[in-house]
């Protein structure tokens, strides 16, 4: 396997944002009441991770390590802007659905983590396929959760009615916001299993690293939080 | 002032950030461990995002809007944020160290809070005025701090709990929160 698709299986499978390492839960919690929100905020959210890892990389010899992550966050703010401008022109329903999400792609842990962990450290080919990879990734994640969600609570996929309304009759709570919760409570338990399965066969998972593991002071992205130095 | 007290309730329990907006789902899950820590940074959060929502009310009032470059909103609000937050640790750090003891730790964690943001576009996408804006931000803020109190409070007994082992930890406060939406949607009526 070359290191390109390494890096997108990596992304893709064995690191994924949204089921290994629990990364980005506020969109992933607001957006996927359907399947095409989860789809559009998944993509738009690839796009501005791919062009920042793009420009992080380039630029990773000129910024100086002292303002990093402020440079980082100007560059992510200004790439999330033009994105927000072109769903705005392009795709104004979709646009409308993510309302405030959008702009919020900029505080998306997942895109400040892979520029401090991954891009700021690597060459500009590798640093974009990891973009591609961790963004399809969350946006597989965000996909499946907004189809699980979207069935239960409407009994469709993709607006399409797949579950005929004469005889199922829609759990609506399950596209409002407790069935999000709901949704994340059960796919973390899923995860659990899973991770102890994986184990006893002797290939770990990795570490979840998000905001769910509760533990600020261990997690591998608190250097952006607190703006300091990982140590 | 009818008006003003509208915005308020609608900010803190019918619209709670938390529950109802997911904004602030970081914190809400990290530091609800034990009451005090979580008193401390609903503390924080109240005082980050009422500083905030002022500042960033007064600068799309009197920079972005005569210039005309609200489109530079979401960089802008995003980099006065991080230097406000780094500021209010400076000059608590400083001038009142009894208040920074308490609240210092959880500061540097607000940064990337996204509610602090997600309040400050709010503001701009209603057209609220200055004085709306502050109102709004307080209000959204202690609609976190009763969120994530009660949370507080409820992990503190499911500690004693014989919980499924799948559900163990994270799994469990999902499902609290889950509970905790569906009695704040109990409010929804209000307004």
């Amino acid at each position: 396997m070359s290191k390109y698709t390494e890096r997108l299986y990596n992304g893709i499978i064995k690191e994924n944002p949204t089921f290994v390492l629990m990364l980005g839960m506020c969109p992933t919690l607001a957006v996927t009441t359907a399947a095409m929100n989860g789809l559009g905020m998944g993509l738009s959210t690839t796009l501005v991770l791919v062009c920042s890892n793009l420009l992080i990389s380039a630029f990773r010899k000129v910024i100086p390590d002292g303002v990093r992550m402020p440079a980082f966050i100007v560059i992510v703010a200004s790439l999330v802007t033009v994105v927000e401008f072109l769903m705005k022109a392009y795709t104004p329903d979709l646009a409308t659905q993510l309302g405030v999400y959008i702009p919020l792609i900029v505080v998306n842990c997942i895109i400040l983590g892979r520029a401090e962990s991954y891009a700021s450290k690597n060459p500009v080919l590798p640093s974009i396929f990891d973009g591609i990879g961790m963004g399809l990734g969350f946006t597989f994640g965000l996909t499946c959760i907004g189809i699980i969600r979207e069935i239960l609570g409407a009994g469709q996929i993709f607006g399409v009615q797949i579950l005929s309304l004469e005889w199922f009759t829609p759990i609506t709570i399950f596209v409002m916001a407790p069935g999000a919760f709901l949704v994340l409570a059960f796919l973390v338990a899923v995860m659990n299993i899973v991770r102890e399965k994986m184990e006893a066969k002797g290939k770990p998972l990795a570490a979840p690293s998000g905001c769910l593991t509760g533990d600020c002071a261990h997690c591998g992205q608190s250097a952006m939080c607190t703006g300091k130095k990982s140590e | 002032m009818k008006t003003l007290i509208l915005i308020a309730i609608g900010s803190a329990v019918v619209n709670n950030v938390v529950l109802s907006q997911f904004l602030g789902i970081c914190p809400f899950l990290g530091v609800s461990k034990k009451t005090e820590t979580a008193a401390g940074m609903g503390g924080a959060v109240i005082f980050v995002i009422g500083i905030a929502s002022f500042v960033t009310a007064l600068i799309y009032k009197f920079i972005l809007t005569p210039t005309d470059t609200q489109y530079l909103q979401t960089i802008v609000f995003i980099l006065v944020i991080a230097a406000l937050v780094q500021f209010v640790e400076m000059f608590l750090k400083k001038s009142i160290p009894s208040l920074y003891q308490s609240l210092g730790v959880y500061l540097p964690l607000i940064t990337t809070n996204c509610a602090v943001l997600g309040v400050a576009l709010t503001n701009v996408t209603k057209e609220y005025g200055i004085l709306e804006s502050v109102v709004n931000g307080l209000a959204t803020a202690f609609g976190f701090f009763i969120a994530i109190c009660i949370m507080a409070g409820i992990r503190e007994k499911i500690e004693y709990n014989d919980i499924p082992k799948p559900f163990q930890g994270t799994a469990i406060v999902l499902i609290t929160a889950c509970l905790m939406s569906i009695a704040f949607m109990g409010f929804s009526g209000m307004i």
